[in-house]
């Protein structure tokens, strides 16, 4: 038996609002699927699950305000076939890439329910989309895809009603999720207290060359149509997770019990809202992406923040942070660390500089990289290297 | 001659003394009408609904009879060929098994087989269901097999007021009518209007109405089907409850119309599950109102077991409340 917890999603978060349930008891859920969503500072967020299993009870009603920590759902693990006990709960967050071995199949493997009520659906069967007569009248004469509906009915099956929802749609779901921006900034300054009383800060900064990296992605652009074209923060973000990889005293977390080093990147993407407001939501493991997947990753996330639609993982996980001004931004931007990470990395303003190269001076394009990171974890001489492994990566972009 | 009292239009009596009043009333409007049956007499009936009518009518209305249900029931539709409107009382539909050769093959036959030339307008009266410590013999629910038949008509009044419509409207129909009465019901008190309006034998009837579900039942289990209503309603959800009535010829419409708007249904029904008239009612449900469903059809029936003695597994064996708020439950998906 698991129990399915209200996140913490950041150090700042200590109670969240469940405000809708997208799975019911009966329903079968894998990793990685949404169950719940959660009014935070951060607006409603997707929460996923970390485990195979099959939702038993809902502890929590929907509109009440919980800690964080509190169970939300009872859960009925999927246990490996003939085991008695349930199986362990998700891996640690930063657990090594998982799933070498795919699970067994469900339907081999379940335990089921003592005693099905009447008309429960079996379980076993989450591959194929329940959805009761009546909400496949509906969808048929109003033009909804089924597929797209969230199932509010028996064992999660899609029923009238949902149906009728998705097809109103006068009011979208993303309307309704647009965080409070002034509970936001609440939320942003209680984080960054918290950063500046807790962690010793030191700040470093290196001048790059970008000149080779935004020919190479002039080039690069070329032959691509403008939706695929990458955007420099993808080489810089990619450098990043790079350099990361050989310096992990700047990937991980520091809590009560020291400093735990991650071997997955998580890279925290400082995103703008429009109209105020900040969030640094994860993109997963940037060091094992191609240039093209992490535009990809990062074009939905943007779009994302701005819809409301965030997933927990993405705001409980970043092992570190980058923060990339952009072209109209300032120099240079000297950041907090967002605890329990131990480093946050900012990028200023590419601008051409007159610099001098060989014994000439030349108009090249130039970029100041900061960095922040926690002294009771590095010192600068290591904040240094990790910035000069950067500079060196970002020389040679053909092989980012 | 009865327990009546008056109060300003209405009257207060029970489900037995509402029986006794139509008995009693058709006795007096009608000569071809009488009574007979197992201690209906003397004894003044197995749940007295007969009392006193004895007294009143004297032996050649009010008739004892052997203890031969098969001999009594055909007596009976041998006086209704010929041209009598007899009432047939049978102690429980137990023991109308003795009596089935004589309904079926007979009562419902005859107006076919003559192709119309002879009717059979006899009413049978039986009693019905468990609650009364009675064991299997005396318990069981079989309504399901007279509503199998086509030839008879088949009634279940739940309500007082059906109690003391129905049995007019049997009478006046010139065919066979089995009038089901359950035994928990009998001591059901209520009031009645002093002048009672005319009652239909056929059609369901709305007992509460909601919308997030229908609850559809019949006879005995109408008061726990409403008793799960009102603690639906407790928790916000709001139940219709569709009282059959009639169990042959079925009203389907209603059903259809009340499910068609509430998109889940629950049947509750004291017979066993398997082969039991809620299965009718589900397939009924499936074929005429399946695009309308928003859940699948629960059911709430007896346990499968012949009707246990010792009371606390005679409850545990008959539909409840409870279970009838669970099933609402996973209809709903709570």
């Amino acid at each position: 038996m698991g129990e399915f917890v209200m996140p913490s999603l950041g150090a700042d978060m200590e109670a969240g609002i469940l405000v809708e349930w997208l799975k019911l008891p009966g329903a079968t859920v894998k990793r990685g699927d949404i169950v719940a969503v959660v009014e935070t500072d951060k607006g409603a967020i997707e929460v996923e699950i970390f485990e195979d299993a099959i939702i038993e009870r809902l502890l929590v009603d929907v509109g009440t305000k919980v800690p964080v920590g509190t169970p939300l759902a009872s859960l009925r693990t999927i246990g490996q076939t003939g085991s008695v006990g349930p199986v362990a709960a998700a891996p640690p967050r930063t657990a090594a890439k998982e799933q070498a071995t795919p699970l067994p199949p469900p339907s081999a493997t379940i335990m089921r329910p003592a005693a099905r009520p009447p008309g429960m659906p079996a379980a076993g069967d989450a591959t194929r989309q329940r959805a009761s007569p009546a909400a496949r009248r509906i969808a048929l004469e109003r033009g909804v895809d089924l597929s797209s509906v969230i199932g509010s009915g028996p064992g999660g099956a899609v029923i009238s009603i949902d149906v009728e929802k998705a097809a109103g749609a006068a009011k979208p779901r993303t309307a309704e999720r647009g965080p409070d921006l002034a509970a936001m900034r609440r939320a942003i300054g209680a984080a960054m207290a918290r950063s500046k009383r807790e962690i010793p800060h030191y700040y470093l900064s290196r001048t790059i060359d970008l000149t080779k990296a935004t020919a190479w992605l002039e080039s690069a652009n070329a032959a691509r149509a403008p939706a695929d074209r990458l955007l420099l923060q993808v080489l810089t973000l990619r450098a990043v997770a790079l350099a990361l990889r050989g310096r992990p005293g700047f990937n991980g977390f520091h809590t009560a019990a020291g400093f735990q080093p991650s071997e997955r990147i998580h890279i925290g993407t400082a995103v703008a809202i429009r109209g105020g407001g900040l969030v640094a939501p994860a993109i997963h493991d940037v060091d094992r992406l191609t240039l093209d997947e992490l535009m990809g990753r990062l074009r939905d996330l943007v779009a994302r923040v701005r819809a409301g639609t965030l997933r927990s993982s993405e705001l409980a996980d970043p092992t570190v942070t980058v923060s990339s001004l952009g072209e109209r931004g300032a120099d240079a931007l000297f950041g907090i660390i967002y605890p329990p990470q131990v480093a946050i990395l900012g990028f200023g303003a590419p601008a051409l500089r007159p610099w001098i190269v060989g014994s000439a001076i030349e108009p090249r394009t130039i970029m100041t990289a900061s960095l922040a990171a926690d002294h009771r974890v590095t010192d600068g001489h290591a904040g240094s290297l990790l910035l000069a492994d950067l500079d060196r990566l970002l020389q040679q972009p053909a092989q980012l | 001659m009865t327990a009546e009292t008056r109060d300003g239009g209405f009257t207060e009596t029970t489900y037995r003394e509402a029986v006794r009043t139509a008995i009693r009333e058709a006795l007096l409007s009608d000569d071809r009408v009488f009574l007979m049956g197992e201690d209906v007499g003397r004894y003044g009936g197995c749940y007295a609904v007969t009392k006193g009518l004895l007294a009143e009518f004297g032996p050649e209305r009010i008739r004892d009879t052997p203890l031969s249900e098969g001999a009594f029931v055909g007596a009976g539709i041998g006086a209704a060929l010929g041209g009598m409107r007899p009432i047939v009382e049978v102690m429980t539909v137990n023991f109308s098994l003795l009596a089935l050769d004589q309904i079926v093959n007979n009562a419902a036959t005859i107006r076919h087989m003559s192709g119309g030339q002879f009717a059979v307008p006899v009413v049978i009266r039986m009693a019905t269901g468990a609650g009364r410590q009675l064991a299997a013999q005396h318990s069981h629910t079989l309504e399901g097999w007279y509503a199998h038949v086509p030839g008879l008509k088949v009634v279940a009044p739940a309500t007082i007021e059906d109690a003391r419509g129905m049995l007019s409207a049997a009478l006046a129909d010139p065919n066979p009518v089995i009038i089901f009465e359950h035994v928990m019901l009998y001591a059901v008190a209520g009031k009645l209007p002093a002048v009672p309006a005319p009652i239909s034998l056929t059609g369901a009837a709305v007992r509460r109405e909601g919308h997030d579900i229908t609850l559809i039942t019949y006879g005995g289990s109408l008061p726990k089907t409403l008793a799960a209503a009102d603690s639906l309603a407790s928790e916000g959800i709001s139940a219709e409850v569709i009282d059959l009535r009639c169990l042959r010829p079925l009203d389907t419409a209603t059903i259809v119309r009340s499910v068609s708007r509430t998109r889940r249904a629950v049947i509750i029904d004291e017979g066993w599950r398997t082969g039991s008239f809620s299965a009718e009612v589900a397939a009924r449900l499936a074929e005429d109102a399946f695009w309308e469903l928003d859940a699948p059809i629960g059911r709430v029936c007896s346990e499968e077991v012949p009707i246990p003695y010792p009371r606390h597994l005679e409850e545990a064996a008959l539909p409840q409340a409870a279970k009838i708020v669970s099933a609402a439950h996973v209809a709903l998906g709570r």
